[in-house]
Protein backbone atom coordinates (compact mmCIF):
# COMPACT_ATOMS: atom_id res chain seq x y z
CA UNK A 1 0.00 0.00 0.00
CA UNK A 2 2.71 2.61 1.10
CA UNK A 3 4.34 1.07 -2.00
CA UNK A 4 1.72 2.20 -4.12
CA UNK A 5 1.56 5.81 -3.01
CA UNK A 6 5.08 6.20 -3.22
CA UNK A 7 5.12 5.07 -6.75
CA UNK A 8 2.35 7.65 -7.58
CA UNK A 9 4.31 9.95 -5.33
CA UNK A 10 7.45 9.48 -7.84
CA UNK A 11 5.30 10.10 -10.84
CA UNK A 12 3.08 13.25 -9.94
CA UNK A 13 6.79 14.85 -9.00
CA UNK A 14 8.02 13.75 -12.32
CA UNK A 15 4.96 15.07 -14.27
CA UNK A 16 5.18 18.64 -12.44
CA UNK A 17 9.06 18.84 -12.99
CA UNK A 18 7.71 18.56 -16.89
CA UNK A 19 5.06 21.00 -16.15
CA UNK A 20 7.95 22.96 -15.63
CA UNK A 21 9.92 22.59 -18.65
CA UNK A 22 7.24 22.54 -21.27
CA UNK A 23 4.68 24.74 -20.15
CA UNK A 24 4.50 28.32 -22.58
CA UNK A 25 3.57 30.28 -19.91
CA UNK A 26 6.64 30.99 -17.41
CA UNK A 27 4.34 32.07 -14.38
CA UNK A 28 2.05 28.58 -14.91
CA UNK A 29 5.82 27.06 -14.96
CA UNK A 30 6.16 28.47 -11.75
CA UNK A 31 3.29 27.88 -9.81
CA UNK A 32 4.11 24.46 -10.94
CA UNK A 33 7.43 24.30 -9.19
CA UNK A 34 5.95 25.14 -6.19
CA UNK A 35 3.72 22.02 -6.13
CA UNK A 36 6.39 20.22 -6.89
CA UNK A 37 8.18 21.36 -4.20
CA UNK A 38 5.27 21.17 -1.59
CA UNK A 39 5.24 17.59 -2.93
CA UNK A 40 8.95 16.96 -2.44
CA UNK A 41 8.45 17.59 1.24
CA UNK A 42 6.35 14.63 1.25
CA UNK A 43 9.42 12.42 -0.27
CA UNK A 44 11.08 13.71 2.64
CA UNK A 45 8.85 12.17 4.86
CA UNK A 46 8.95 8.91 3.27
CA UNK A 47 12.74 8.86 3.35
CA UNK A 48 12.61 9.96 7.06
CA UNK A 49 14.02 13.18 7.16
CA UNK A 50 11.44 15.18 8.74
CA UNK A 51 13.87 18.30 9.56
CA UNK A 52 14.62 18.50 5.87
CA UNK A 53 11.12 18.18 5.04
CA UNK A 54 10.48 20.98 6.85
CA UNK A 55 12.88 22.90 5.64
CA UNK A 56 12.09 22.04 2.27
CA UNK A 57 8.52 22.92 2.85
CA UNK A 58 9.47 26.14 4.69
CA UNK A 59 12.61 27.53 2.19
CA UNK A 60 12.69 24.79 -1.03
CA UNK A 61 8.84 25.76 -1.67
CA UNK A 62 7.28 28.30 0.41
CA UNK A 63 10.14 31.13 -0.09
CA UNK A 64 11.76 30.27 -3.24
CA UNK A 65 8.58 30.18 -4.74
CA UNK A 66 7.44 33.53 -3.46
CA UNK A 67 10.78 34.71 -5.18
CA UNK A 68 9.99 32.63 -8.58
CA UNK A 69 6.54 33.64 -8.80
CA UNK A 70 7.29 37.50 -8.12
CA UNK A 71 10.45 37.56 -10.42
CA UNK A 72 6.94 35.59 -13.35
CA UNK A 73 4.92 38.03 -12.76
CA UNK A 74 8.04 40.99 -13.00
CA UNK A 75 9.13 39.66 -16.27
CA UNK A 76 6.01 38.55 -18.16
CA UNK A 77 6.28 41.86 -20.62
CA UNK A 78 9.72 39.45 -21.77
CA UNK A 79 7.61 36.71 -22.35
CA UNK A 80 6.71 37.04 -26.06
CA UNK A 81 10.26 38.14 -26.78
CA UNK A 82 11.17 34.86 -25.49
CA UNK A 83 9.09 32.86 -27.41
CA UNK A 84 10.60 33.67 -30.57
CA UNK A 85 14.12 32.49 -29.97
CA UNK A 86 13.33 28.58 -29.56
CA UNK A 87 16.34 26.19 -29.86
CA UNK A 88 16.53 24.61 -33.45
CA UNK A 89 15.99 20.90 -33.52
CA UNK A 90 19.94 19.51 -33.20
CA UNK A 91 19.91 22.02 -29.90
CA UNK A 92 17.26 19.67 -28.75
CA UNK A 93 18.40 16.28 -29.36
CA UNK A 94 21.88 16.89 -28.07
CA UNK A 95 19.93 18.30 -24.42
CA UNK A 96 17.93 14.91 -24.82
CA UNK A 97 20.91 12.64 -25.67
CA UNK A 98 22.85 15.26 -22.62
CA UNK A 99 20.05 14.99 -19.97
CA UNK A 100 19.84 10.69 -20.78
CA UNK A 101 22.93 10.24 -20.35
CA UNK A 102 23.33 11.91 -16.96
CA UNK A 103 19.89 10.18 -16.05
CA UNK A 104 21.52 6.77 -16.98
CA UNK A 105 24.46 7.04 -15.38
CA UNK A 106 22.67 8.28 -11.81
CA UNK A 107 19.79 5.60 -12.47
CA UNK A 108 23.28 2.76 -12.36
CA UNK A 109 24.74 4.18 -9.42
CA UNK A 110 21.75 3.86 -7.30
CA UNK A 111 20.91 0.63 -8.16
CA UNK A 112 24.90 -0.18 -7.83
CA UNK A 113 25.14 1.17 -4.44
CA UNK A 114 26.76 -0.63 -1.82
CA UNK A 115 24.95 -3.24 0.91
CA UNK A 116 24.91 -2.56 3.76
CA UNK A 117 25.25 0.85 3.64
CA UNK A 118 27.63 3.32 5.20
CA UNK A 119 26.57 5.24 7.89
CA UNK A 120 27.33 7.36 10.47
CA UNK A 121 24.43 6.76 12.46
CA UNK A 122 25.83 4.84 15.43
CA UNK A 123 28.63 7.14 16.03
CA UNK A 124 26.00 9.60 15.89
CA UNK A 125 24.39 8.42 18.49
CA UNK A 126 27.58 7.71 20.82
CA UNK A 127 28.24 11.04 21.06
CA UNK A 128 24.52 12.06 21.25
CA UNK A 129 24.93 12.48 24.63
CA UNK A 130 28.40 14.59 24.70
CA UNK A 131 26.27 17.22 23.30
CA UNK A 132 23.30 17.23 25.62
CA UNK A 133 21.00 17.44 23.13
CA UNK A 134 18.12 14.96 21.75
CA UNK A 135 17.90 15.79 18.02
CA UNK A 136 20.75 14.16 16.39
CA UNK A 137 20.09 16.66 13.06
CA UNK A 138 20.66 19.66 15.87
CA UNK A 139 24.11 17.62 17.21
CA UNK A 140 25.03 17.35 13.83
CA UNK A 141 24.41 21.16 12.48
CA UNK A 142 25.97 22.79 15.70
CA UNK A 143 28.49 20.09 17.50
CA UNK A 144 29.51 17.76 15.34
CA UNK A 145 29.53 19.83 11.90
CA UNK A 146 29.05 23.40 13.53
CA UNK A 147 31.89 24.67 10.94
CA UNK A 148 29.42 24.07 7.78
CA UNK A 149 26.84 25.30 9.84
CA UNK A 150 28.74 28.72 10.88
CA UNK A 151 29.67 29.54 6.84
CA UNK A 152 26.25 28.25 5.91
CA UNK A 153 24.95 31.49 7.57
CA UNK A 154 27.67 33.27 6.46
CA UNK A 155 26.75 32.47 2.87
CA UNK A 156 22.79 33.93 3.59
CA UNK A 157 24.59 36.78 4.92
CA UNK A 158 26.77 37.07 1.69
CA UNK A 159 23.87 36.41 -0.63
CA UNK A 160 21.48 39.42 1.18
CA UNK A 161 25.05 42.23 0.61
CA UNK A 162 24.70 40.39 -3.21
CA UNK A 163 21.51 41.35 -3.60
CA UNK A 164 22.02 45.30 -2.12
CA UNK A 165 25.10 45.86 -4.49
CA UNK A 166 22.91 45.50 -7.32
CA UNK A 167 21.12 48.65 -5.89
CA UNK A 168 21.12 51.60 -8.42
CA UNK A 169 23.18 54.39 -6.93
CA UNK A 170 20.27 56.89 -6.18
CA UNK A 171 18.73 54.09 -3.64
CA UNK A 172 21.35 52.96 -2.01
CA UNK A 173 20.54 52.67 1.85
CA UNK A 174 16.94 53.06 0.71
CA UNK A 175 14.06 51.23 1.43
CA UNK A 176 13.95 47.73 -0.23
CA UNK A 177 11.05 46.53 -3.44
CA UNK A 178 8.63 49.11 -4.22
CA UNK A 179 5.73 50.26 -2.26
CA UNK A 180 3.27 47.48 -1.44
CA UNK A 181 -0.79 48.89 -1.72
CA UNK A 182 -2.97 46.29 -0.69
CA UNK A 183 -6.97 46.69 -0.60
CA UNK A 184 -7.28 47.78 3.48
CA UNK A 185 -10.27 45.46 3.86
CA UNK A 186 -9.33 42.79 1.27
CA UNK A 187 -8.31 38.93 1.77
CA UNK A 188 -4.32 39.91 2.24
CA UNK A 189 -4.90 42.61 4.76
CA UNK A 190 -6.90 40.26 6.63
CA UNK A 191 -5.49 37.50 6.79
CA UNK A 192 -1.46 39.63 7.76
CA UNK A 193 -3.70 40.92 10.85
CA UNK A 194 -4.54 37.28 11.27
CA UNK A 195 -1.99 34.92 10.70
CA UNK A 196 0.80 36.60 12.48
CA UNK A 197 0.23 35.65 15.77
CA UNK A 198 -0.14 32.34 14.56
CA UNK A 199 2.52 32.11 12.53
CA UNK A 200 4.89 33.57 14.82
CA UNK A 201 3.89 31.07 17.68
CA UNK A 202 4.45 28.10 15.21
CA UNK A 203 7.82 30.25 13.86
CA UNK A 204 9.10 29.95 17.92
CA UNK A 205 7.67 26.43 18.51
CA UNK A 206 9.30 25.17 15.11
CA UNK A 207 12.67 26.66 16.98
CA UNK A 208 12.30 25.83 20.41
CA UNK A 209 11.62 21.87 20.03
CA UNK A 210 14.53 21.92 17.21
CA UNK A 211 16.68 20.87 20.11
CA UNK A 212 14.97 17.58 20.65
CA UNK A 213 12.70 17.09 17.58
CA UNK A 214 12.30 18.06 14.24
CA UNK A 215 12.59 21.99 14.00
CA UNK A 216 15.18 24.32 14.35
CA UNK A 217 16.43 27.90 13.43
CA UNK A 218 16.49 27.84 10.02
CA UNK A 219 12.47 26.48 9.61
CA UNK A 220 11.53 28.40 12.28
CA UNK A 221 13.25 31.79 10.85
CA UNK A 222 11.86 31.06 7.51
CA UNK A 223 8.10 31.17 9.08
CA UNK A 224 8.77 33.98 11.14
CA UNK A 225 10.14 35.51 7.52
CA UNK A 226 7.32 34.63 5.91
CA UNK A 227 4.81 36.68 8.40
CA UNK A 228 6.67 39.70 8.46
CA UNK A 229 6.76 39.69 4.81
CA UNK A 230 3.52 38.96 4.26
CA UNK A 231 2.53 41.88 6.39
CA UNK A 232 4.47 43.97 4.46
CA UNK A 233 2.62 42.46 1.25
CA UNK A 234 -0.30 43.95 2.23
CA UNK A 235 0.72 47.17 2.74
CA UNK A 236 0.60 46.90 6.74
CA UNK A 237 4.35 46.75 7.42
CA UNK A 238 6.75 48.88 5.44
CA UNK A 239 10.54 47.02 4.89
CA UNK A 240 13.05 49.25 7.09
CA UNK A 241 15.96 51.45 4.84
CA UNK A 242 19.31 49.40 4.69
CA UNK A 243 21.16 51.52 6.00
CA UNK A 244 19.66 51.38 9.54
CA UNK A 245 22.35 50.72 12.01
CA UNK A 246 20.13 48.92 14.24
CA UNK A 247 19.36 46.53 10.99
CA UNK A 248 22.87 46.14 10.11
CA UNK A 249 23.71 44.57 13.86
CA UNK A 250 21.06 42.69 13.87
CA UNK A 251 22.04 40.89 10.38
CA UNK A 252 25.54 40.64 12.02
CA UNK A 253 24.66 39.70 15.37
CA UNK A 254 23.94 35.78 14.90
CA UNK A 255 27.34 35.42 12.78
CA UNK A 256 29.54 37.09 15.07
CA UNK A 257 28.02 35.77 18.28
CA UNK A 258 28.94 31.99 15.97
CA UNK A 259 32.20 33.05 15.69
CA UNK A 260 32.91 34.16 19.08
CA UNK A 261 31.99 31.40 20.26
CA UNK A 262 34.31 29.45 18.10
CA UNK A 263 37.29 31.54 19.10
CA UNK A 264 36.92 30.89 22.78
CA UNK A 265 36.67 27.07 22.02
CA UNK A 266 39.92 27.72 20.63
CA UNK A 267 40.58 29.48 23.94
CA UNK A 268 39.01 27.37 25.97
CA UNK A 269 38.70 23.48 24.78
CA UNK A 270 41.53 23.14 22.42
CA UNK A 271 40.23 23.76 19.09
CA UNK A 272 37.85 26.14 17.06
CA UNK A 273 34.35 25.82 17.63
CA UNK A 274 34.93 22.95 20.47
CA UNK A 275 32.77 22.81 22.88
CA UNK A 276 34.15 22.25 26.86
CA UNK A 277 33.20 19.72 28.44
CA UNK A 278 29.41 19.94 29.98
CA UNK A 279 28.57 23.52 28.62
CA UNK A 280 28.00 22.38 24.92
CA UNK A 281 24.30 22.50 25.09
CA UNK A 282 23.82 25.86 27.10
CA UNK A 283 26.54 26.96 24.28
CA UNK A 284 24.62 25.62 21.48
CA UNK A 285 21.28 27.64 22.80
CA UNK A 286 23.86 30.60 23.03
CA UNK A 287 24.22 30.47 19.27
CA UNK A 288 20.78 29.26 18.28
CA UNK A 289 19.05 31.76 19.72
CA UNK A 290 21.53 34.29 18.37
CA UNK A 291 21.16 32.91 14.85
CA UNK A 292 17.16 32.79 15.18
CA UNK A 293 16.35 36.65 14.69
CA UNK A 294 19.37 37.21 12.13
CA UNK A 295 18.47 34.58 9.87
CA UNK A 296 15.16 35.43 10.16
CA UNK A 297 15.59 38.81 8.90
CA UNK A 298 18.61 38.23 6.63
CA UNK A 299 16.01 35.27 5.08
CA UNK A 300 12.82 38.28 4.56
CA UNK A 301 15.36 41.60 3.58
CA UNK A 302 17.25 38.58 0.70
CA UNK A 303 13.09 37.97 -0.31
CA UNK A 304 12.28 42.40 -0.18
CA UNK A 305 15.16 42.56 -2.51
CA UNK A 306 16.90 45.84 -3.92
CA UNK A 307 16.49 48.72 -2.19
CA UNK A 308 14.27 50.60 -4.98
CA UNK A 309 13.30 53.66 -2.53
CA UNK A 310 15.29 56.37 -1.41
CA UNK A 311 15.06 57.10 2.18
CA UNK A 312 13.00 59.67 3.80
CA UNK B 1 9.87 -5.11 -4.50
CA UNK B 2 11.58 -1.95 -4.18
CA UNK B 3 12.11 0.37 -1.51
CA UNK B 4 11.91 3.60 -1.13
CA UNK B 5 15.38 4.83 -0.98
CA UNK B 6 15.79 3.02 -4.64
CA UNK B 7 12.60 3.91 -5.74
CA UNK B 8 13.18 7.82 -4.93
CA UNK B 9 16.92 7.30 -5.94
CA UNK B 10 15.46 6.76 -9.25
CA UNK B 11 13.70 9.40 -9.56
CA UNK B 12 16.09 11.38 -8.39
CA UNK B 13 17.66 10.90 -10.99
CA UNK B 14 15.24 11.51 -13.72
CA UNK B 15 14.75 14.62 -12.31
CA UNK B 16 18.69 15.70 -12.64
CA UNK B 17 17.65 14.56 -16.13
CA UNK B 18 14.39 16.63 -17.02
CA UNK B 19 16.36 19.55 -15.59
CA UNK B 20 19.22 19.20 -17.46
CA UNK B 21 17.07 19.32 -20.50
CA UNK B 22 15.08 22.38 -19.61
CA UNK B 23 18.83 24.21 -18.83
CA UNK B 24 19.83 23.45 -22.05
CA UNK B 25 16.80 24.12 -24.40
CA UNK B 26 14.77 26.70 -22.17
CA UNK B 27 15.60 30.25 -23.51
CA UNK B 28 14.40 32.42 -20.19
CA UNK B 29 16.85 32.65 -17.88
CA UNK B 30 13.71 32.39 -15.02
CA UNK B 31 13.21 29.10 -16.59
CA UNK B 32 17.04 28.15 -16.36
CA UNK B 33 17.05 28.78 -12.85
CA UNK B 34 13.68 26.35 -12.20
CA UNK B 35 15.67 24.18 -14.21
CA UNK B 36 18.57 24.97 -11.95
CA UNK B 37 16.67 24.04 -9.01
CA UNK B 38 14.78 20.90 -10.75
CA UNK B 39 18.41 19.85 -10.95
CA UNK B 40 19.50 20.72 -7.42
CA UNK B 41 15.89 19.18 -5.75
CA UNK B 42 17.63 15.89 -7.79
CA UNK B 43 20.55 15.98 -6.42
CA UNK B 44 19.37 16.57 -2.48
CA UNK B 45 16.73 14.12 -3.02
CA UNK B 46 19.35 10.88 -4.23
CA UNK B 47 21.66 11.97 -1.24
CA UNK B 48 18.55 12.20 0.93
CA UNK B 49 17.80 8.21 -0.63
CA UNK B 50 21.44 7.51 0.66
CA UNK B 51 21.30 8.62 4.03
CA UNK B 52 17.64 6.49 3.92
CA UNK B 53 19.92 4.09 3.07
CA UNK B 54 22.20 4.47 5.41
CA UNK B 55 19.75 4.06 8.25
CA UNK B 56 20.91 2.75 12.16
CA UNK B 57 20.67 3.96 15.87
CA UNK B 58 16.95 4.16 15.78
CA UNK B 59 16.41 6.94 13.39
CA UNK B 60 14.85 6.77 9.83
CA UNK B 61 18.06 7.98 8.19
CA UNK B 62 21.99 8.60 8.66
CA UNK B 63 21.79 12.02 10.43
CA UNK B 64 25.02 13.49 9.07
CA UNK B 65 24.03 13.88 5.14
CA UNK B 66 20.12 14.83 6.54
CA UNK B 67 21.99 17.40 8.49
CA UNK B 68 23.94 18.59 5.28
CA UNK B 69 20.92 18.64 2.78
CA UNK B 70 19.43 21.57 5.11
CA UNK B 71 22.34 23.44 4.82
CA UNK B 72 22.80 22.70 1.05
CA UNK B 73 18.65 23.56 1.13
CA UNK B 74 19.64 26.87 2.71
CA UNK B 75 22.78 27.73 0.60
CA UNK B 76 20.02 26.66 -2.30
CA UNK B 77 17.77 29.43 -1.77
CA UNK B 78 20.45 31.91 -1.32
CA UNK B 79 21.75 30.76 -4.51
CA UNK B 80 18.54 31.11 -6.07
CA UNK B 81 17.66 34.46 -4.37
CA UNK B 82 20.76 35.76 -6.04
CA UNK B 83 20.46 34.66 -9.43
CA UNK B 84 16.54 35.77 -9.54
CA UNK B 85 17.88 39.60 -8.45
CA UNK B 86 20.36 39.83 -10.69
CA UNK B 87 17.94 38.54 -13.44
CA UNK B 88 15.22 41.36 -12.21
CA UNK B 89 18.36 43.79 -12.05
CA UNK B 90 18.90 42.64 -16.03
CA UNK B 91 15.88 43.24 -17.19
CA UNK B 92 15.09 47.09 -15.44
CA UNK B 93 18.43 48.18 -17.47
CA UNK B 94 17.92 46.66 -20.38
CA UNK B 95 14.49 46.60 -21.05
CA UNK B 96 14.43 43.11 -21.52
CA UNK B 97 15.69 39.40 -19.79
CA UNK B 98 17.23 37.68 -22.57
CA UNK B 99 20.53 35.41 -22.90
CA UNK B 100 21.11 36.17 -26.43
CA UNK B 101 23.97 37.68 -27.67
CA UNK B 102 22.28 40.52 -30.19
CA UNK B 103 19.56 41.53 -27.87
CA UNK B 104 18.12 43.75 -29.38
CA UNK B 105 17.00 42.13 -32.69
CA UNK B 106 15.26 45.55 -34.42
CA UNK B 107 17.84 46.87 -35.95
CA UNK B 108 20.19 43.55 -37.17
CA UNK B 109 19.50 42.47 -40.63
CA UNK B 110 22.34 40.72 -40.41
CA UNK B 111 20.40 36.69 -39.05
CA UNK B 112 22.62 33.46 -39.11
CA UNK B 113 19.94 31.14 -37.97
CA UNK B 114 21.27 28.23 -36.15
Amino acid sequence: MTEALNVGLALVILALALWTVVARDTFAAVVGFVAYGLLLTLVWVQLRGIDVALTEAALGSGLTGALLIRAAARLRKTESAARAERPGVLTRIVALLAAGCVTAALAVAVLALPDPAPTLAPETADNLAATGVGNPITAVLLAFRAMDTMLEAIVVLFALVGVWSLAPDRAWGGRPGPLQRADPDGILAYLARALPPVGLVVGVYIFWIGADLPGGKFQGATILAAMWLLAVMAGLADAPPVSRTWLRLALVGGPVVFIAVGVAGAAYAGAFLAYPDGLAKPLIKVIEWALLPSLAVTLALILAGVPERTST
Amino acid sequence: MTDAATLFGLCAAALVGIGVYALIVNPQPLRKIVAFNVVGNGVFVLFGAIAHRGAGAGWGGDPVPQALLITGLVVAFSATALAVTLLLRLFEEAGSATLAPDAPAPAKPDTSDG
